[in-house]
């Protein structure tokens, strides 16, 4: 008896978490099964949708007629998806290599060096963080058109260097290096600067690796921003692109998000245990 | 001690000034020029001020924005806490962990056009509960277009829970394999059932767990502007006209001086609300 209660509590906790697990997985089989049909099976199933006529969507998750033709339309006959494809992955690794120069010192230093003021500052660092984009939207604006920076990337990728986040996620990883180890070093005669490389990047890799897991996919999907800033649509990063696709490019439409996905669900997979560390990271409490 | 200082100087310093210059300084000048008017910027006291409070749109942007993270936090920390039970009593966890966790690394762009798959007039989900009516005879088509109308407000809330769930999921796991076992042992010596050591022992151990699921799904309530904007453009059915759609909406118009108050505003109460927080969670 008691075997058997054990048994339907787990088969009850399977299905419980069954639900949430396909309402993760279907969109993702939707995009892929539609950017492998070609373009008359796609319309034969959107039509109802986007010409309001009766009737409802039709879907199959395996194509009638599978087919590349889309993607192959899409990355060898539209070069203007290169462009913004560049255009995403320039912003990104300029974002992520400014914030590892920049941010992760700045983590070092609260870390280590914590005195009587740095602890107020770090707090400030903090509500900084907090802040949403549509706050601090214009004190944005008027320093980017001062500085002549609007419509270049420069005005997506500066402020974004100076973000706090990823200060806040490398300072859990320093943090959890033990101090002993660290006067160790200095008794043995190494340098501030060489304690900082020697032994504080490697021992506190995961915080900052968990900056830069939790930064891509945060700027990959990056959208007001770019919206604010950048008139110019041949400067847009992909995330803007996408939604500018009309019902009538479906086929596009389920290529381009497909492509769009590769990229952060290929991060999302090597950096996972670096993104739930960074997530926990964001717990630790001074 | 004077070394400390120099170093401490050395790693914070240059990252501190593109914060004073990117952010700090410029926020002061939005906080004049929110006592300026726009176009000539004469001193205007708090006119700017009065001018966004009687604004219609002010009022039901920030009456939406309270109205969407009151419903939508609690919910998300609630099932969060309850999924996080459930897989806690799993003992292979980290597909479950990833399943959870990959909405997040879903850019919001291209689940957009799935969701419209699904909520448009004719779409996947209006297909669904027809034939859930047909099936059972209880009610007959349903032909809601959950973009343009109040439902789009459920819409929201829903994506928003399928989005976050993940990091709340791993950090009520975390603070859930953070209590020690012996604790939960003694108790049930002392004849405490479930449902007791729950409310005794566990609840109180997940104090420094929820702060920090409130802190990340408060700063994560404002990106759901992303899905909003992009299901329903920038004028959306007035129940998920937000705050975010007002702010770009001035910036679009040029209203600076309305942005400069409301900005201000809205810092400020933000600025009051996570200090509160962080000083409710220290005593």
């Amino acid at each position: 008896m008691e075997k058997y209660k054990k048994y339907m509590q787990k088969a009850a906790v399977t299905a419980a978490l069954l639900l949430p697990a396909l309402l993760v997985v279907l969109p993702v089989v939707l995009l892929l099964s539609g950017s492998l049909m070609d373009t008359w099976e796609l319309e034969g199933y959107l039509s109802s949708v986007f010409t309001e006529s009766g009737g409802y969507i039709s879907w199959k998750l395996i194509p009638d007629y599978p087919s590349f033709a889309n993607y192959g339309k899409l990355l060898f006959e539209t070069p203007q998806f290169f462009v913004l494809f560049w255009n995403s992955v320039k912003l990104v690794v300029c974002i992520l290599a400014g914030q590892l120069l920049v941010a992760v010192p700045a983590a070092w230093g609260f870390a280590v060096y914590q005195m009587r003021g740095s602890r107020m500052l770090f707090a400030l660092y903090v509500v900084l963080m907090l802040l949403p984009f549509q706050v601090t939207m214009l004190s944005n604006y008027l320093v980017l058109n001062r500085l002549s920076l609007l419509n270049t990337h420069r005005a997506i990728i500066l402020p974004a260097v100076f973000s706090t986040f990823p200060v806040f996620l490398s300072y859990g990883g320093f943090r959890s290096i033990p101090p002993q180890l660290l006067e160790a070093a200095r008794i043995d005669g190494a340098g501030e600067l060489t304690t900082f490389v020697k032994l504080g990047l490697p021992l506190g890799k995961s915080g900052l690796l968990s900056a830069m897991v939790l930064g891509f996919l945060e700027y990959w999907n990056q959208m007001e921003q770019p919206m604010a800033f950048l008139e110019d649509k041949a400067l847009w990063p992909l995330s803007l692109y996408l939604p500018e696709i009309t019902w009538g490019q479906a086929g596009f439409s389920f290529c381009a998000s497909v492509i769009t996905l590769i990229p952060a669900v290929f991060v999302f997979i090597l950096g996972q245990d670096y993104l739930e560390q960074g997530i926990i990271y964001s717990g630790l409490k001074e | 001690m004077k070394k400390k200082k120099r170093f401490f100087g050395f790693f914070v310093f240059p990252g501190f000034t593109g914060i004073l210059i990117f952010v700090l300084l410029p926020f002061g000048d939005v906080v004049r020029r929110s006592f300026t008017t726009a176009v000539t910027g004469q001193w205007s006291g708090i006119r700017n001020y009065e001018t966004i409070f009687q604004n219609d749109a002010f009022r039901l942007a920030v009456g939406n924005t309270i109205r969407f993270t009151l419903v939508c936090i609690p919910l998300l920390v609630l099932t969060g806490f309850g999924a996080a039970l459930m897989i806690h009593t799993l003992k292979n966890r980290r597909w479950v962990k990833s399943l959870y966790l990959l909405p997040l690394a879903m850019p919001t762009a291209t689940i957009v056009l799935v969701w419209k798959m699904v909520f448009y007039r004719q779409g996947f989900l209006n297909l669904l509960l027809t034939r859930l009516g047909e099936q059972t005879g209880l009610w007959g088509m349903v032909g809601t277009d959950y973009l343009k109308s109040e439902a789009a407000f459920w819409v929201l809330v829903g994506s928003y829970i399928w989005k976050n769930m993940g990091y709340t999921v791993i950090l009520w796991l975390t603070g859930l394999m953070g209590i020690p076992a012996e604790l939960l042992e003694a108790a049930r010596m002392d004849g405490a059932g479930r449902a007791k050591s729950l409310w005794y022992i566990v609840l109180p151990n997940l104090r420094g767990s929820l702060y920090t699921i409130l802190i990340l799904s408060f700063l994560n309530s404002f990106k759901i502007y992303r899905e909003a904007y992009l299901t329903a453009g920038a004028y959306p059915d007035k129940s998920i006209y937000l705050l975010q759609h007002l702010f770009n909406n001035w910036f679009v118009n040029l209203e600076l001086d309305k942005m400069a108050a409301a900005a201000v505003c809205t810092g400020g109460v933000l600025m009051i609300a996570i200090m509160a927080l962080q000083k409710l969670w220290e005593t």
